[in-house]
């Protein structure tokens, strides 16, 4: 195998990310049925990248996502059932139906927000990295982000106060802007920054920054986990810009599945690809870059992701099958948990 | 000839563009003015008619309201477009502080002449980012015009004295309302800021309501009705400057007043409103004042939930009947 990965890691990278997709694809499926109303955004195509990123993370670290966060709480290893219920409003949901897609977060595991404000998260995972630093364990906070939270000023203040005060944050940039419609076209919002090379932004102020393919998750991996390394023994905060290309469906500002349900058939047999968006069959799709890498082994390779896949498209249905059935919140309760 | 009814959104467009014809100083800062909903399209008319006066700004709040502010110090008449309501919070020095008080501060030497605007309201799945309406917050901030079109005719004319305004102007549009249609007039004109509109007559209450909520005061008016109720429907159209004349005669004539807003209860717009009847208008009163507003919660995604916290047509005809009991 090509890849760096040691193999039972890239084995169980593909299963979360084989889930994360199965899961998006419920999602988008339940919303265009009308299980949930208002906006929402997808996680296919940055699954080598969270995948990735939050396996080199510990139990006591923490996370802080935005609104493109399910495959950021599925790889932490929430329950997909109560995190596809709580995106339907669910009493059964992660928390309880108050957030919904939005705010998709598993406090348990150590996430302390999930905001949709853009820029959010990158601020608040500076007072988290704040708060491990006194704990002195060790731990760390991970702040995943897109590319357009650089353009919020609150990032400046962020990425400044983190390197000044040396606190364990490992700044993840998701840039998913590559190949990306942007509003000018009608799309969805796409980068709109002046600087060329994020990575100069944490570097004015000394953080270290690199630059990795998203779709690969070795390379992920490696700079997540050095990055971690780091902040972990004292050494300040680090940045890692990971790239990566626009899934199709996420150029309009509704998503829309264009590339249809999976088939990993692409990544085991050599069936032809689909003309219409073969560029990301044959190279963009994390999922099928990693199936292809770990197919490279052979037959009983081949069968093996077929049967994780199996077990994941069973695991999914059982978890569809849970948000459905999941009653709705009580209207009244609607007044709890103001205050704590 | 312009057409003779129109939804809201393509008449705040008609008065976007009519603004930009007619003032070559008048520019667009931030292209999604209708949202992500279904009318977005209307706005590509903008686009290709002044292709250098719009621009796709970066997502950043704090900024563009900056740059709007002191091009207007500057001589322009910026529109800046803040997106949903509850991201003008990260431009809310600029806009509270630096454009509020500019004119003041200067003994009347700078004008700002900055229009902002934003979608506000609950709005169906917005959960608690996502659902703010944060005209009462500005309404405590003196020196922002606040403007609240109910109607597209509404939105027409406010839009464009909004744009021809001397002051820095916060303009909320409801995101529900963008596509309701309504009757245009015949004579398209500016609507002064100031003078609020009566929506329906009715001699047995006064309902005052602004945005969304004047649509939902009309429905329970007119279910209402059907129970021999006649409820006046009042608009202030504008929070600053207020109407309060017309607020006063109407309960003057009526003796009851309800006050419906989609801000939380407390400091709300409702508050305000009742607060003012109550000092300057109580002899008329022949019963207590009722709020309906929104409980003073965030707002849960959940539907059943976001609906329970949120007024609609039958809280407030609901809140009419107690008076009436
Ligand atoms: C403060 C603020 N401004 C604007 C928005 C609207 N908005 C939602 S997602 C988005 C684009 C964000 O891009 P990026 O951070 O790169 O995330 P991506 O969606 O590309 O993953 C914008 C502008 C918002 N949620 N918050
Ligand atoms: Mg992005």
């Amino acid at each position: 195998m090509s890849h760096a990965l040691p193999e039972s890691l890239a084995w169980s990278l593909l299963e979360t990310m084989l889930l994360m997709r199965r899961f998006e694809e419920a999602v988008v499926r339940l919303a265009q049925e009308g299980h949930f109303k208002g906006h929402y955004h997808l996680y296919i195509g940055e699954e080598a990248t969270g995948a990735a990123a939050i396996a080199t993370l510990g139990e006591r670290d923490h996370l802080a996502t935005t609104h493109r966060n399910h495959g950021h709480v599925i790889a932490r290893g929430a329950d997909p059932g109560r995190a596809l219920a709580e995106i339907l409003g669910r009493a059964n949901g992660l928390l309880g139906g108050r957030g919904g897609t939005l705010h998709l977060s598993d406090p348990a595991l150590g996430f302390l927000a999930t905001s949709a404000i853009v820029g959010g998260c990158i601020s608040l995972s500076v007072g988290g990295g704040y708060a491990c630093k006194q704990r002195g364990d060790g731990s760390l906070t991970m702040a995943l982000f897109g590319d357009g939270a650089l353009e919020e000023g609150v990032a400046f203040e962020a990425l400044n106060i983190a390197a000044l005060w040396k606190l364990p944050v490992v700044f993840l940039c998701e840039n998913n802007s590559v190949n990306a419609w942007g509003s000018a076209k009608g799309g969805f919002p796409t980068l709109n920054h002046a600087a060329k090379d994020l990575c100069s932004i944490p570097q004015s102020v000394g953080i270290p920054a690199v630059r990795v393919d998203g779709a690969d998750a070795a390379a992920v991996h490696d700079a997540v986990s050095e990055a971690a390394a780091r902040c972990r023994t004292g050494g300040g905060p680090g940045f890692v810009e990971a790239i990566t290309e626009r899934w199709p469906g996420s150029n309009p500002l509704w998503p829309d599945p264009v590339t249809g349900v999976t088939d990993l058939r692409m990544a085991t047999t050599d069936m032809a690809l689909p003309q219409e968006h073969h560029n990301w069959f044959r190279h963009h799709d994390p999922v099928l870059r990693l199936a292809r890498l770990l197919a490279a082994g052979g037959k009983d390779s081949a069968d093996r992701i077929h049967a994780i896949d199996a077990q994941q498209q069973r695991r999914m249905a059982k978890a569809i099958d849970f948000a459905l059935a999941g009653a709705m919140p009580a209207a009244e309760a609607a007044l709890d948990h103001v205050f704590a | 000839m312009p057409p003779t009814t129109q939804s809201f959104a393509a008449a705040l467009v008609d008065a976007l563009h009519d603004a930009l014809s007619a003032d070559r100083m008048v520019s667009l800062i931030g292209s999604h003015v209708l949202g992500l909903g279904p009318q977005r399209h209307l706005m590509d008319r903008i686009r290709s008619d002044f292709p250098d006066r719009i621009v796709d700004p970066p997502t950043a709040e704090a900024g563009i309201a900056a740059a709007g502010i002191g091009a207007a110090m500057a001589g322009a008449h910026p529109f800046v477009d803040l997106g949903t309501a509850a991201f003008s919070f990260l431009a809310w020095t600029q806009m509270v502080n630096e454009a509020a008080v500019a004119h003041y501060m200067t003994g009347g030497a700078v004008n700002v002449p900055v229009t902002f605007h934003m979608l506000h309201g609950v709005r169906g799945g917005g959960a608690a980012q996502h659902s703010h309406s944060p005209q009462a917050m500005l309404w405590n901030a003196p020196g922002l015009e606040i403007v609240l079109p109910s109607t597209p005719a509404d939105a027409y004319g406010l839009t464009l004295s909004a744009l021809a305004s001397r002051n820095p102007t916060v303009l909320l549009t409801h995101a529900k309302l963008l596509g309701i249609e309504g009757p245009m007039p015949s004579e398209r004109k500016a609507i002064p800021f100031g003078k609020a509109d009566i929506k329906r007559q009715g001699r047995d209450v006064t309902i005052v309501a602004t945005s969304l909520m004047v649509q939902y005061a009309l429905a329970a008016a007119a279910t209402l009705a059907g129970e021999g109720i006649e409820a006046e429907v009042v608009d202030p159209r504008t929070l600053v400057p207020l109407d309060e004349a017309t607020i006063l005669a109407s309960v003057e004539r009526t003796g009851r007043l309800v006050v419906v807003d989609e801000c939380p209860l407390r400091c709300g717009i409702a508050s305000e409103i009742a607060a003012t009847v109550a000092e300057r208008g109580f002899r008329f009163l022949r019963a207590p004042i009722q709020r309906v507003a929104r409980a003073d919660t965030p707002i849960a995604f959940a539907q059943a939930q976001e609906e329970f916290v949120t007024p609609d047509a039958g809280k407030i005809a609901a809140a009419v009947r107690r008076l009436f009991g």
